[in-house]
């Protein structure tokens, strides 16, 4: 890392000069000329950034990834087996309902909204996978196809309401709470509980359905090897449009660290009964919700609206529908997430996603790092969060304590990401990157 | 009192001129917020609009950039005679405005600021070298100084943040800027790096609207200033042949009419003569 004075520009220390025939500033990539810029390069220059981002309060997941290697640590501790092969394949079982529905409150955090409701929206999704599927004999496909569908018509239901009246989103959808709540109920009717059919392909796909090793490893060297040549890609048409780029070594690096998580954990999940389907589809909604927030219009905008709604309207984004395509995928992920819990429990009764469903998936994203106050957050934090809640609820039960502990635990847990969560963004404001 | 540098503007223009206002009125309710306003903005020209509180410059403004509809008067831009309904059909004709409250998101970075509701796009996915080559081209054609494109807003001073958004407004290739209180709460070195930023506009042959209270930036820069008071035109004048003290005159009204004075005065001097 090189610190510039006032005196001195930052190309007396890049080592490799684009044009090397050109003098003084023309050397520099457009977006390093600028003298006041603390310019950093190579590896070392990597860290200095990542460090000094961090000092700034932009935490993103370090503070989540930390919280995770502590839990399991004592975890680990406590109980030799918690991070067994064996816990390890049925924690990831659990993570994914979870998780989902975490995914959803991302998406609607990012807004600086909330939905309270999707406990009820996925346990209300699952009643009628079970009604509709058992009790009337309805195609898999269509109930599922129903499921899922009445996630999205709610969704759209409170985009409306709030578009259109201006209700706030926390009072749409504690109604939503109870209101849905109540549905499933009369859904379920009087006996209250249902099985599903133990051989039917959706319970097979959530509890007996795991990637075969071959299979497993080939997935990880594909998704390296995309995400070198996406790097490689971006970093010839950054050079072609004369910006920085960045060094051969990082992106090596990186590569090599995601291969090696990935490999050591499917190598663990490998001594068991191997890699869930059922969690892979978590991994990739993961990834794909990531991708449309980076990458895609609607994700800036979704951004944009969290940060300065009436910036965002100025500028000609159709704000009311992102709200409305937000809250829709919000419920649309809940009822996802109701479904897969319904499978994997092969049962629906009058308690699906009652319970902590819903505040476990909302603290799940806050762990993760996504902001309750809108405009910064990530697809990956449901992931995390949904491991570290699941993680504490797995540990906790193979110590056989009880949900008194449990629940006391998650709170401090919650309450500690959220008092992470309000520091940083001070900081972050103190150091002017709020 | 005597005005003596008081120069109307001379009536031969016409030549370059982007934007016309004729006799603009606007009411709210029983207030007559303007009456029969006559503008005229031309290309490489800078116009400082100036007034008091409640002299109807921010509703002259919000009318330009369609937020507001004109009761009565006609606008001619680029030769012919338009209406404008929206913010949105004022930009499309070639009207930009920053409003005072810049409208920047603090999360997002400089260069997804810029292109906020048009980002250019490979596919369907952002192509976000291509917006940065183009932010920075555009950012060095300004002589703006931004350390990075690549860091949230927040972090940038009140300056930066200017520059940015009226960055912001030339990516859709407007013929008139309107800047609302560019200046306003900004530092020294800031205020000029501003009025720079609006000189290069004006080389860009850009006709820029400059409103603002502060006579000192207006001396500065402007090219022609135009003085609204109580809803009405009261005076336009050249700056290098202006005393501040003239405008400030023409702004509070202590010579009421400072235009039609001088020429009652003209005449009077012509009157014995003939």
């Amino acid at each position: 890392m090189s610190l510039h004075g006032s005196g001195t520009r930052p190309q007396d220390t890049t080592s490799t000069p684009a044009t090397p025939e050109a003098n003084g500033i023309e050397q520099l990539p457009a977006d390093l000329q600028d003298e006041r810029l603390i310019a950093t390069s190579g590896i070392s220059g990597a860290v200095s950034a990542f460090t000094a981002r961090l000092r700034s309060g932009d935490l993103g997941s370090v503070p989540v990834v930390i919280g995770l290697v502590i839990i399991w640590a004592v975890f680990q501790i406590a109980n030799g087996s918690f991070l067994s092969s064996r816990n390890l394949v049925n924690l990831t079982l659990q993570t994914t309902s979870v998780g989902v529905i975490a995914l959803g409150i991302v998406l609607v955090l990012l807004l600086g909204e909330i939905d309270l409701s999707v406990g009820s929206v996925s346990g209300l999704s699952g009643a009628v996978l079970g009604v509709t599927f058992v009790n009337k004999g309805w195609p898999l496909v269509l109930s599922l196809v129903v499921g899922v569908a009445l996630g999205l018509v709610i969704g759209l239901f409170y985009g409306a309401l709030y578009t259109r009246f201006g209700v706030p989103s926390f009072v749409i959808t504690l109604a939503g709470l109870l209101g849905f709540l109540g549905l499933q109920l009369l859904v379920l009717g009087k006996e209250g509980s249902l099985n599903l059919p133990y051989d039917s392909a959706l319970v097979g796909f959530a509890t007996r359905s795991f990637l075969s090793p071959a299979i497993a490893y080939a997935l990880i060297a594909v998704v390296v090897a995309a995400y070198v040549l996406t790097r490689l890609r971006t970093r010839g048409a950054r050079a072609a449009a004369g910006l920085s780029t960045a060094p051969t070594s990082m992106i090596v690096i990186k590569a090599a660290a995601m291969a090696v998580v990935l490999l050591v954990a499917v190598l663990i999940l490998n001594g068991d009964r191997g890699v869930s389907s059922m969690f892979l589809l978590f991994l990739a909604l993961v990834v794909a919700t990531d991708l449309a927030v980076r990458r895609t219009r609607w994700g800036r905008s979704v951004v944009a609206v969290g940060g300065n709604v009436e910036a965002a309207r100025r500028a000609g984004i159709n704000v009311r529908m992102i709200y409305l395509s937000v809250f829709a995928a919000c419920s649309t992920f809940a009822a996802i997430g109701g479904l897969l819990a319904a499978a994997r429990l092969v049962a629906v009764n009058q308690s699906s996603g009652g319970g902590d469903t819903n505040l476990n998936a909302i603290a799940a994203a806050v762990i993760g790092g996504t902001s309750l106050f809108g405009g910064r957050g990530s697809a990956y934090s449901a992931l995390l969060g949904a491991l570290v809640i699941m993680s504490i609820s797995n540990g906790l039960a193979l110590l056989s304590l009880d949900s008194s502990v449990r629940y006391m635990v998650t709170a401090g847990v919650l309450l500690i990401a959220v008092t992470i969560d309000s520091l940083s963004r001070r900081s972050r404001q103190a150091h002017g990157r709020a | 009192m005597t005005l003596p540098s008081a120069t109307p503007a001379p009536p031969d223009v016409g030549a370059g001129t982007v934007l016309t206002l004729q006799g603009i009125s606007k009411r709210f309710g029983a207030v007559q917020a303007l009456k029969n306003i006559e503008l005229e903005v031309r290309a490489g020209e800078v116009l400082a609009l100036v007034g008091d509180n409640g002299a109807g410059k921010s509703t002259l403004v919000k009318t330009i950039a369609g937020v507001y509809t004109a009761d009565d008067g006609t606008m001619v831009f680029d030769g012919r005679a338009v209406r404008v309904g929206s913010p949105a059909e004022a930009q499309q004709l070639g009207i930009a405005t920053v409003f005072q409250d810049l409208a920047l998101c603090d999360n997002l970075d400089v260069v997804a600021n810029l292109y906020l509701g048009r980002e250019l796009r490979k596919g369907r996915v952002l192509d976000e070298v291509e917006m940065e080559r183009q932010s920075w081209e555009l950012l060095r054609q300004l002589s703006a100084k931004i350390p990075s494109v690549r860091i949230p807003v927040a972090s940038l001073s009140g300056g930066q943040r200017q520059t940015v958004a009226i960055a912001r407004s030339l990516l859709g290739r407007p013929k008139v800027v309107m800047l609302d209180e560019p200046t306003a709460a900004l530092g020294v070195a800031q205020t000029a790096e501003v009025l720079n930023l609006v000189e290069r506009l004006r080389e860009r042959g850009l006709a820029v609207i400059l409103i603002s209270h502060n006579m000192a930036d207006v001396m500065a820069v402007a090219d022609r200033v135009a003085v609204l008071r109580l809803g009405r035109n009261n005076g336009v004048f050249v700056v290098s042949e202006t005393r501040t003290q003239d405008i400030i005159a023409a702004i509070t009204g202590a010579t009421d009419n400072a235009v039609s004075e001088r020429a009652a005065r003209r005449s009077r001097e012509e009157g014995p003569a003939s």
